[in-house]
């Protein structure tokens, strides 16, 4: 289909006025905003937007969670031909600096006080900004900034405008193309100056529809918009693919009553990233521990049953008639209930991307029958390139490409793609445009892998980070940092995972522990500790991550590819890696070698066999602050294995 | 500071609280002013707390005289005080730990509500209509002070910061004119505290509420309030500014200790 995102809008508004587009809960109550009022909220957002000055072609900058009218203030950028930014409401000031200037942004919406405060702060470097318009007044009555305003007022002015002017909308919202450019997304990126991924219209609503005729998605979904929408995700399901279907979009009520809401709203399309359904699973586990010996018996036995069964049987084959009765039962039971506890009893299609999902838990939830499938795609290819069709789902692969893309494996393993999804470019940056995009139309992912028998597609690592191990007994082995770390990653009590190993003779790690997971541990051992620091130096911890790291090396072992990249020795981190830090990009992943220069009296230790090493970190605190955390922590070997080709 | 601080709305004239031969409070006076956060501090022991029951009618004291809105008395009485549009939350939290927060939030609409327990407790008449309204009303406040996630928790299971701002709501829920606060931030950390100033500043602000406030933190206070009462063994040792109290000498020997 090819058109715009406001004539999309106008459609649903003309054909289903009174149909839900978006639901809010406030005050405790879902307040629903019909596509009517939601095309008219637009219209005079977007006519208060002409008159305060936005022209087209000009870039704006919203920030801020899930809020109708945030998305509101896209779709009336859009219609006027600018060009909405959705920039990462938890983004400290500086950061948002440079998307603000590259993109000469002089209108700026935003959510509350907290981000009115950070783009004040950011001003003087921005000069530039010349608007700011906030969704929530609270706290903001003293303020009295120059082009400071609330929403409300743009859209009364807004209002007024269009009662003169009744045409201005409709004729604006025509002179668009569907190959003009819809909206630029910011990249995290792990190095570097963020880069502005430019999208038309086009590239966004294709990949929309190609994903909603994959799932057969309809007008009926219901959507929980609980991630940042700056993360093109986010955007995708709850904008992109929201205009195209127009099912409903539901925004939680804040970022602390997300799994209440969930409950409530009962999803039918979900999308949550790995860590999301880790910590779901996480928190009932806890609970079940917790629960009567009735209660926990009747779990553990049929979670048995779920696993000897439940993945067949959402793979659409025959479980038989014993395994039948007991998956009933179970399901009567258990898995409805657990289902609902995890507000997920109507989940048709639930998706999980961005980072590798461990095997366990994918299988757990497609075993209580949770249709959780895998997807691959990036920002820059409009999230979908590949997906898993239903009954093919396995943990290991991301799927098969979806209409419209082609697949190729370069010489060096890196995955190239083509797909009508593709970015237009990398905002006012050729040279970067020009190294992932060539002339003959690949895109190239950075990612390294391959097309399996079955025609899913597996990813090892990106390109870039896989290394040769050189040196000692493994030389000239492969060593893929992000394959181990994952692997390590999967065990619950392990959070963050840094490996090392490219051009060094053996593979070493930094682990995180996972608070809530081994406090819990420890609790259950009477084992005391003072906070996070004195808990991950415990030698009980150390023995317990000793064992998770040793039984990754025999997995590895059995690898034929990866059996050089064993753990030789690991430490435990005296703190949680942090975003606020550097050491996480905005989406959680690890940015290896800023970790490595930050704690590189650590990384030396690890390598020349030391069995304590002191360190002192800086630490920034939510609030902008800057405190310390120092402690001296052990170092430890583990034990790693003949490789089992090898060994044969 | 663009707030507009108003004329004096309660004023406190020569209070003397005795318990037996103990004299908790001399010869106190003080006003507060409409709008204004007004913080009374002093060391322990110094009368803060008494001389908060006197003004919300818990302590009747043997001299002088209160004036609310024009209205003089000799003493107060609680519940009169609460009519009147004088709410407060207390130092060691009197909040109903079995009940969730939205029910605890709810108790303190109690002296708006028209219908009689019985069409209440039936849901007959007006009784559904009002319950509604002053569920609105709750939600308002819920929503304000940010604790949707906590609504259905029973109050004994939220940590101690939390059942403070619960606390809070409570007194919120009446409406109130003037807002007694009785130490809101004793036993809280750095965050939590800061918190709570966001809010007493948000309640103040928003619906023009005039504060008055016990605080031991002078640092909170100090930035929080129009104008400062400091106590010191049951007498008055200072009044003012701020600045003024901070430089006050009297104040520094009290909370510093000096030589005789």
């Amino acid at each position: 289909m090819q058109t715009t995102f406001p004539r999309l809008l106008l459609k649903h508004a003309t054909e289903r006025p009174q149909a839900p587009a978006m639901r809010e809960k406030e005050y405790g109550i879902w307040q629903t905003t019909t596509w009517a009022e939601m095309a008219k909220m637009v219209e005079h957002m977007a006519c208060g937007l002409h008159q305060a000055g936005l022209t087209r072609g000009e870039h704006l900058v919203v920030i801020g969670s899930n809020r109708p009218r945030l998305y509101a203030t896209m779709l009336a950028a859009q219609s006027l031909g600018a060009i909405p930014i959705p920039l990462y409401q938890d983004a400290a000031g500086p950061e948002c600096v440079f998307p603000l200037n590259n993109a000469e942004v002089r209108f700026c919406v935003v959510e509350d006080q907290e981000q009115v405060d950070k783009l004040l702060e950011i001003r003087e470097q921005c000069p530039q900004i010349a608007h700011i318009f906030f969704d929530d007044p609270r706290g903001l009555r003293k303020y009295d900034e120059p082009g400071l305003a609330s929403l409300e007022e743009l859209l009364a002015a807004g209002e007024a405008f269009a009662k003169q002017h009744p045409d201005f909308y409709s004729g604006e919202v025509e002179k668009a193309h569907h190959d003009d450019v819809g909206a630029m997304f910011f990249t995290s990126g792990t190095t570097g100056n963020p880069k502005g991924v430019v999208h038309t219209h086009n590239s966004l609503i294709n990949r929309a529809e190609a994903g909603a005729l994959f799932d057969k998605l309809t007008s009926h979904e219901d959507v929980l918009a609980y991630l940042p929408p700056a993360w093109i995700g986010q955007n995708i399901f709850s904008y992109a693919q929201w205009l195209y279907c127009g099912y409903v979009v539901n925004c939680p009520e804040s970022a602390a009553t997300v799994t209440i809401d969930l409950k409530e709203v009962g999803p039918t399309y979900y999308f949550a990233p790995p860590r999301v359904f880790e910590g779901l699973l996480t928190s009932v586990m806890i609970r079940m521990e917790d629960a009567g010996a009735i209660k926990r018996g009747m779990f553990h036995y049929f979670m048995d049953v779920a696993r000897k069964y439940g993945p067949t049987k959402m793979d659409g084959k025959s479980i038989g008639m014993v395994g039948s009765l007991l998956y009933t039962l179970g399901n009567f039971f258990v898995y409805g209930p657990l289902r609902n506890n995890l507000g997920m009893s109507r989940v048709r299609v639930a998706y999980t991307a961005g980072e590798a999902i461990g095997p366990d838990l994918f299988s757990f939830y497609r075993s209580i029958g949770v249709n959780l499938k895998q997807l691959y795609g990036s920002t820059e290819t409009a999230v979908f390139v590949c997906l898993q069709p239903d009954h093919e789902a396995r943990a290991d692969t991301v799927g098969v490409p979806c209409a419209g893309v082609e697949i190729k494996v370069a010489d060096n393993g890196e995955i190239l793609v083509k797909s009508p999804g593709l970015l237009k470019g990398y905002y006012k940056n050729d040279a970067a445009t020009a190294e992932v995009l060539t002339a003959d139309g690949w895109y190239h992912t950075s990612d390294a892998g391959f097309l399996d028998a079955h025609g899913h597609l597996k990813i090892i690592d990106r390109v870039k980070d896989v290394g040769r191990i050189k040196g000692g007994s493994n030389d000239g082995a492969m060593f893929a940092p992000k394959y181990v770390e994952n692997k390590l990653k999967f065990f619950p009590h392990i959070k963050e995972v840094v490996a090392y190993g490219d051009q060094r003779e053996k593979v070493c790690v930094m682990i995180n522990i996972d608070m809530e997971a081994v406090g819990n541990w420890a609790e259950r051992r009477n084992l005391p500790y003072a906070g996070y620091t004195d808990l991950a130096q415990k030698s009980e911890v150390y023995q317990l991550i000793k064992e998770c790291v040793e039984k990754v090396n025999a997995d590895l072992a059995a690898d034929e590819l990866l059996a050089g990249s064993q753990v030789s020795r690991f430490l435990v981190l005296h703190k949680e890696l942090d975003a606020d830090d550097g050491e996480l990009t905005r989406t959680n992943k690890v940015r290896r070698g800023y970790i490595a220069e930050k704690y590189n009296v650590l990384v030396t230790a690890l390598y020349n066999g030391a069995t304590e090493q002191f360190i002192e970190t800086q630490v920034k605190f939510e609030d902008g602050r800057t405190g310390s955390v120092s402690a001296t922590l052990k170092l430890s070997d583990a034990k790693t294995f003949t490789p089992v080709g090898k060994a044969a | 500071m663009s707030k507009k601080i108003g004329d004096v709305i309660l004023d406190v004239k020569n209070i003397s609280l005795r318990f037996g031969g103990v004299k908790a409070l001399t010869d106190i006076s003080f006003n507060v002013k409409e709008h204004e956060v007004r913080a009374i501090i002093g060391p322990n022991g110094a009368g803060k707390s008494s001389m908060l029951n006197c003004i919300n009618g818990v302590y009747a004291p043997q001299e002088g005289s209160i004036t609310f809105r024009g209205q003089t008395f000799d003493h107060m009485d609680s519940h009169q005080v609460a009519t009147m549009g004088i709410a407060r939350t207390f130092q060691n939290l009197a909040l109903f730990k079995g009940m969730s927060v939205l029910d605890n939030i709810m108790t303190g609409r109690n002296l708006r509500m028209k219908s009689n327990i019985l069409m209440q407790a039936l849901r007959i008449g007006p009784a559904e209509n009002e319950e509604m309204m002053h569920r609105e009303k709750v939600e308002r406040i819920i929503d304000f002070l940010e604790i949707q996630a906590f609504r259905k928790t029973p109050v004994g299971q939220l940590p101690y910061g939390l059942q403070k701002r619960v606390d809070l709501g409570r007194a919120l829920a009446l409406e109130p004119q003037v807002l007694l606060l009785d130490e809101p931030m004793a036993g809280m950390n750095v965050e939590e505290k800061q918190d709570m100033c966001r809010f007493i500043l948000d309640v103040n602000d928003e619906f023009g509420t005039t504060i008055v406030l016990i605080e031991h933190d002078m640092g909170v206070v100090m930035d929080i309030s129009d104008r400062v009462v400091v106590l010191d063994y049951g007498k008055k040792i200072g009044d003012g500014t701020p600045d003024e109290v901070r430089n006050n000498e009297e104040v520094i020997s009290a909370y510093l200790g000096t030589s005789h």
